[in-house]
C-alpha cells in the first residue's frame, strides 16, 4: 500500500486547502498517511485496554493483564473483566469496525458525503422487523431480535436495490438513495403504527431504538463475526473500483471497472455490515457518518485508505463514547448510542468550521 | 431589487452573451415593451429568471405588465384543487356520524341546514380538515424553499436541526416539566425549535453561509438533541414516553377553532413572505456568482429565506407536531407534476401538500393513527411509485 503513487485528483484536493494544513503538506504524503495509521492503530489498542479497565469499578492493568492471561475464577475482578468488560469490548470493536466501514462505503458509493447506513434503508427495515417481533409474534428475549434485525435489513435492502435499479441505467446512485428514503419512511411509519398501538411494545422499543453494546451476550459473536467478516473483506475489495466510480460512471466503464458487480458488492457488504451492527448493538447513530468524514480529512479522497483507516479508528469512536458512558453515569450508564451522538456533534462541528469540508 | 415585469419572451430564449456588442442595459424595468424593438435580439439584456424550454404558456397582459403562466402548471392546479375539495367534503362526511356529500355541502353553505349536521360538519370536523390543509401547505411550501436554497432534493428544515429541536423542547415540557397543555407543548417546540436553529445558524457561520456547512452542522446539532430526547425518553415511564412518542408522531386530533385563527393568520403571513423570496432564490440557484451578477443580495435573501422556511416549520410542528416527509415529498411531486425545472413552485408545491396531508388525515382517522404515522407511509410510498414509474417509463 505504502508504494501506491497518490492519484493526481488528491494533489488538486490537498493544494486547494488553504492555511493550517500546509505544514504537514511538507511530509511525503504516503508517509504521512502511514503514520496516520499507526496512530490509529495506537488509539484503538489504548481504546480496548481503557475499555477493560475503566467502568463502575476501576480495575488496574495487571489485573486486566492476570484475568485475560492467568484467570482465577476466585478473584471477583477477573470474572467481571472475562464475562462483562471483554464481551463489550469485543462487541464494541466489532459494531464499531461495522458501522465505520458501512458509512465509509455508502459515501462513496452514493457520492453523498451525507449518507450513511440509514439512507439504504436498512435502519428502518432492522427496526419495523424487531418492532413486528415485538408487537405481533410478542417477543420479548433481545437474543432473538438478532434474527428479525438480520431479516428486515437484509429484506429491505433487497427492496431498496430492486426499486433503485427499475429502468434503464439501472441502480445509480441518486435513484438508490431516493428509493432508500422512501422506503425508510414507509417503514419507519410502520414502525412508529405498530408502536404507539401497544405501550408494551413502545416500552421495549424505546430501550432497543438506542444503540448499547453492554449487556450482549457472547454468543451472539458466533453469527457476527463470519456476517461481519464476509461485509468487510468484500468492502474492502471495491475500494479500486470506488476510486473509478469517483470520476463517474461513464469514465469508471472507460477504465475497465465492472460497474454493476461494483454495485451489488457494495450493497451486499453494507447490508452485512449495518444489518448484523444494529441486530447486535440496535440503531447507533452518527459513527458510519462522521468518522469516515473525519478519516478522509487526512487521508483524502483515496478509498484505498479511507476504507482501512475507517476501519481502525471507527471502533475507537464507538469505545471512546462507551467508555465515556460509563465513566459520566457511575450508577447506571449513558448508552452508547447517546454517547456517540452527545461527543460526536461538538467535534464534527469544531472540525467543519477548522477545515474546508471535503467534498467527495 | 428584481422586481421587474415579466413580459412576453421569444421561445427558446438563451441568455447567451453576444461578443462585440454593446452591453445592453442589463434590467431597464420601465421601458416599454421589448416586443416593440426592431430586431429582438433573443434575450438579450434580459435576467434569466426563466428559461423558456418552449412549453404552452398562458399569459395576462395589462399596462406593460404581464402574467405568464406555464398552461401545465394551471391544469395541475386546477386538478389538485378540485381533489382537495373532493377529499375535504369526503372527510367531512365520514366519521363515527356519517352525512352524504350533499348534506356536507349543504350544512358548510347554509348556516339555517340541520343543526346536527352543520354542529358535526362545522364545529367539529372542519377545524380539523382546515389545519390539515393548512399544515400540508406550509409544509411543503417550507420544503420547497429548503430543497431550492440548500440544492439538494433531500434538503428539508430538518437538516438545520429544527425537527429535532422542536421534539427536544417538547419532551422537555412533556416528560421534564410533566405538561401536557397544548399550549405550553406548542411553546416548548417552538422555543426547541428555534434555539436549535439559531444554534446551527450562529456554528455554521463564519464569513457566510456555506450550504455544505450548514447540512453538516445541522446534522450534528440534530443528532446531539436527538440524544438528549432519547435519554428523556428512557428515563420516564412508559405512559408519559407514549405521550411524547405520540406527539412526535403529529397528530392533527383535538384542534378546533381557537387554535386554528392563530394558526391561519401566521400561515397568510408566511406565504405573502416566501412569496418575496422565491424569485431571488431561484436565482440563486444558478449559482451566487451569476445571481449576484444579477443583482440578487446572496447573504440576504439565504437569511430570509432561511427565516421563512423555519418559520413555516414552526407554525406545523408547534400546532400539530413535527409531520414528517410532507416538506420532502410535496415539492418533488408537484415539480414531477407540473414538470418544472425548479421545485420551487411555491402553488402546485403548496396544493400538493394540502393533498397529502388531507389524504392523510382522512386514512389517520380510519385507522385511529396520529396522522403523521400515515404521511410517512403514503408519502413514501407515493415517491417510491414515483420513482419507479419515472424511470420505468422515460430513458
Amino acid at each position: 500500500m505504502t508504494t501506491a503513487s497518490p492519484p493526481g485528483g488528491n494533489t488538486i484536493a490537498r493544494r486547494a486547502e488553504p492555511g493550517p494544513y500546509s505544514g504537514t503538506g511538507l511530509v511525503p504524503r504516503h508517509r504521512h498517511r502511514f503514520l496516520v495509521l499507526l496512530a490509529a492503530l495506537a488509539l484503538l489498542l489504548a481504546m480496548s485496554v481503557l475499555s477493560l479497565m475503566v467502568g463502575a469499578r476501576a480495575i488496574a492493568p495487571s489485573t486486566v493483564w492476570d484475568a485475560l492471561f492467568h484467570f482465577d475464577v476466585s478473584v471477583d475482578e477477573h470474572a467481571m473483566v472475562r464475562e462483562l468488560r471483554l464481551p463489550r469490548t469485543v462487541i464494541g470493536l466489532l459494531v464499531g469496525a461495522a458501522l465505520g466501514l458501512c458509512g465509509a462505503l455508502i459515501q462513496a458509493f452514493t457520492r453523498n458525503p451525507l449518507a450513511d447506513p440509514g439512507v439504504l434503508g436498512v435502519n428502518a427495515g432492522a427496526a419495523f422487523a424487531v418492532t413486528f417481533a415485538v408487537a405481533v409474534l410478542g417477543l420479548t428475549d433481545p437474543a432473538a431480535f438478532v434474527w428479525f434485525a438480520l431479516a428486515g435489513a437484509f429484506g429491505v435492502t433487497v427492496l431498496v436495490y430492486t426499486l433503485g435499479s427499475l429502468g434503464a441505467d439501472r441502480a445509480t446512485p441518486v435513484k438508490l438513495t431516493l428509493a432508500g428514503v422512501a422506503l425508510t419512511a414507509v417503514f419507519s411509519g410502520l414502525t412508529s403504527a405498530l408502536t404507539l398501538k401497544s405501550l408494551a411494545t413502545l416500552d421495549i422499543m424505546r430501550f432497543w431504538g438506542v444503540g448499547s453494546i453492554g449487556g450482549r451476550r457472547l454468543d451472539i459473536l458466533t453469527v457476527a463475526v463470519p456476517l461481519i467478516g464476509v461485509g468487510i473483506l468484500v468492502g474492502l475489495l471495491t475500494a479500486r473500483s470506488l476510486n473509478a466510480l469517483a470520476l463517474g460512471d461513464d469514465s469508471a466503464r472507460a477504465l475497465g471497472v465492472p460497474i454493476g458487480v461494483t454495485r451489488v458488492a457494495v450493497v451486499l457488504s453494507v447490508t452485512l455490515l449495518a444489518g448484523t451492527a444494529v441486530a447486535v448493538a440496535g440503531p447507533i447513530a452518527f459513527v458510519g457518518l462522521m468518522v469516515p468524514h473525519v478519516v478522509r480529512w487526512f487521508t483524502g479522497p483515496d478509498q484505498r485508505w479511507i476504507l482501512p483507516l475507517t476501519l481502525v479508528v471507527a471502533p475507537s469512536f464507538l469505545l471512546a463514547a462507551d467508555i465515556v458512558g460509563r465513566i459520566v453515569l457511575p450508577n447506571g450508564e449513558l448508552r452508547v448510542g447517546l454517547v456517540t451522538a452527545l461527543v460526536g456533534a461538538p467535534v464534527l462541528v469544531a472540525l467543519v468550521r477548522r477545515r474546508n469540508v471535503s467534498g467527495l | 431589487m428584481s422586481t421587474h415585469p415579466t413580459r412576453k419572451r421569444e421561445p427558446a430564449v438563451t441568455p447567451a452573451p453576444h461578443p462585440g456588442e454593446p452591453p445592453a442595459p442589463v434590467r431597464d424595468t420601465d421601458a416599454p415593451d421589448l416586443t416593440k424593438r426592431p430586431v429582438p435580439a433573443p434575450g438579450r439584456g434580459e435576467p434569466p429568471a426563466h428559461v423558456d424550454f418552449g412549453r404552452t404558456t398562458w399569459a395576462w397582459r395589462r399596462a406593460g405588465t404581464a402574467l405568464r403562466v406555464d398552461r401545465r402548471s394551471v391544469l395541475v392546479c386546477a386538478a389538485l384543487a378540485t381533489a382537495v375539495l373532493v377529499l375535504g367534503v369526503l372527510t367531512l362526511g365520514t366519521g363515527s356520524i356519517s352525512l352524504s356529500p350533499g348534506q356536507v355541502v349543504t350544512a358548510l353553505l347554509d348556516p339555517d341546514s340541520d343543526r346536527r349536521a352543520r354542529l358535526v360538519v362545522v364545529d367539529w370536523r372542519l377545524p380539523r380538515l382546515l389545519f390539515a390543509l393548512i399544515c400540508g401547505a406550509a409544509l411543503a411550501v417550507s420544503g420547497a424553499i429548503f430543497q431550492s436554497l440548500t440544492k439538494n432534493p433531500l434538503g428539508s428544515p430538518d437538516i438545520i436541526g429544527f425537527s429535532s429541536g422542536s421534539y427536544a423542547g417538547a419532551s422537555v415540557v412533556m416528560l421534564l416539566l410533566g405538561s401536557a397543555n397544548y399550549l405550553a407543548v406548542g411553546a416548548g417546540s417552538l422555543v426547541g425549535g428555534a434555539a436549535a436553529a439559531l444554534l446551527v445558524y450562529l456554528l455554521a457561520y463564519r464569513g457566510g453561509l456555506h450550504p455544505f456547512r450548514l447540512i453538516i452542522v445541522g446534522i450534528a446539532v440534530g443528532a446531539g438533541l436527538s440524544s438528549i430526547t432519547s435519554m428523556l425518553l428512557l428515563s420516564v415511564d412508559p405512559q408519559a414516553a407514549m405521550l411524547a412518542a405520540t406527539w412526535a408522531a403529529g397528530s392533527l386530533s383535538g384542534l378546533g377553532f381557537t387554535e386554528l385563527g392563530p394558526a391561519a393568520v401566521g400561515f397568510v403571513v408566511l406565504t405573502l413572505w416566501s412569496v418575496l423570496v422565491v424569485r431571488p432564490l431561484v436565482q440563486l440557484e444558478m449559482g451566487d456568482d451569476a445571481a449576484v451578477a444579477l443583482g440578487v443580495r446572496a447573504h440576504r435573501v439565504r437569511l430570509s429565506a432561511t427565516l421563512v422556511g423555519v418559520a413555516l416549520t414552526a407554525l406545523v410542528t408547534a400546532a400539530v407536531g413535527p409531520i414528517a416527509f410532507v416538506a420532502l415529498a410535496a415539492p418533488q411531486i408537484a415539480q414531477r407534476l407540473t414538470r418544472s425545472s425548479t421545485t420551487l413552485r411555491i402553488v402546485p408545491a403548496a396544493l400538493t401538500g394540502a393533498l397529502i396531508l388531507v389524504t392523510a388525515d382522512y386514512a389517520a382517522q380510519r385507522l385511529e393513527l396520529p396522522v403523521g404515522v400515515v404521511t410517512v407511509c403514503v408519502g413514501g410510498l407515493y415517491l417510491a411509485w414515483l420513482l419507479a414509474r419515472q424511470y420505468a417509463t422515460r430513458r
